[in-house]
């Protein structure tokens, strides 16, 4: 498993390549790129918390689906649009396992891992508010097996 | 007993303050006993941590319900709903 949170960019195809030639069984790899939409924004983390929320929440994808591994990288600070902000891959022996568990790796990232969005608009700066979609989009995931 | 504060994002702009350590009373041992001990600073504080507003907690980085038991030498974190992803 590899967990980065970092200012830098990051290449989707390299780090997929990465997951994908590590074992001979992966059959498959479901990536998600996240990106900055309309206006720059600064992203603010809790150093000390960020990374090992982001491996639990990868622990809790592997205790549901067969994960052979898994890339995630979040960016922090300044982010103009367009810029990508977030790279999850989870690499599996089939594409059903690998597709499911990206996407629920997303959706608890974006309500379990500490990092707050300041968008920096024409008529001020305004931190940005949770979505109750997004809480929705993790329940869903609640008491579901594989 | 002393723990550690942290405060983020909107909170911790909203408070003027990005954390401190507090000396807090026995009694004070949960977290929503802490937020309400908090509140007894003033206006401020009502305003950024009253009932009204969603507030999450991390204790020693892990993210908890506010039922959950601080102890000496804890780190207690604030901070609203987050917006990563």
């Amino acid at each position: 498993m590899k967990v980065s949170v970092q200012t830098a960019d990051f290449d989707l195809s390299s780090e997929v390549k990465a997951l994908a030639e590590k074992n001979t069984n992966i059959g498959a790899v479901a990536s998600f790129v996240g990106v900055v939409r309309e206006v720059a924004m600064t992203l603010e983390h809790y150093p000390a918390m960020t990374e090992a929320a982001i491996r639990k929440i990868v622990e809790e994808a592997k205790s549901r689906w067969e994960v052979m591994d898994c890339t995630v990288i979040h960016r922090y600070g300044e982010l103009q649009p367009s810029d990508q902000i977030v790279l999850v891959a989870v690499a599996s022996a089939h594409r059903g396992d690998a597709f499911a568990a990206c996407e629920f790796i997303m959706d608890y990232l974006k309500t379990r891992a500490p990092f707050w969005k300041k968008e920096h608009r024409a008529e001020g700066a305004r931190w940005v508010e949770a979505r109750a979609s997004d809480d929705d989009a993790a329940e869903r995931w609640a008491g579901k097996v594989g | 007993m002393k723990v550690k504060l942290l405060f983020f994002a909107g909170l911790r702009e909203q408070l003027g303050t990005a954390g401190e350590e507090i000396e807090l009373p026995a009694a004070v041992n949960t977290v929503a006993a802490l937020r309400t001990h908090l509140l007894g600073r003033g206006e401020r504080w009502q305003s950024a941590l009253g009932e009204a507003r969603l507030v999450r907690t991390a204790v020693n980085q892990d993210m908890v319900q506010s039922t959950a038991r601080i102890k000496a030498g804890d780190e207690v974190a604030f901070f609203p709903p987050v917006t990563g992803g």
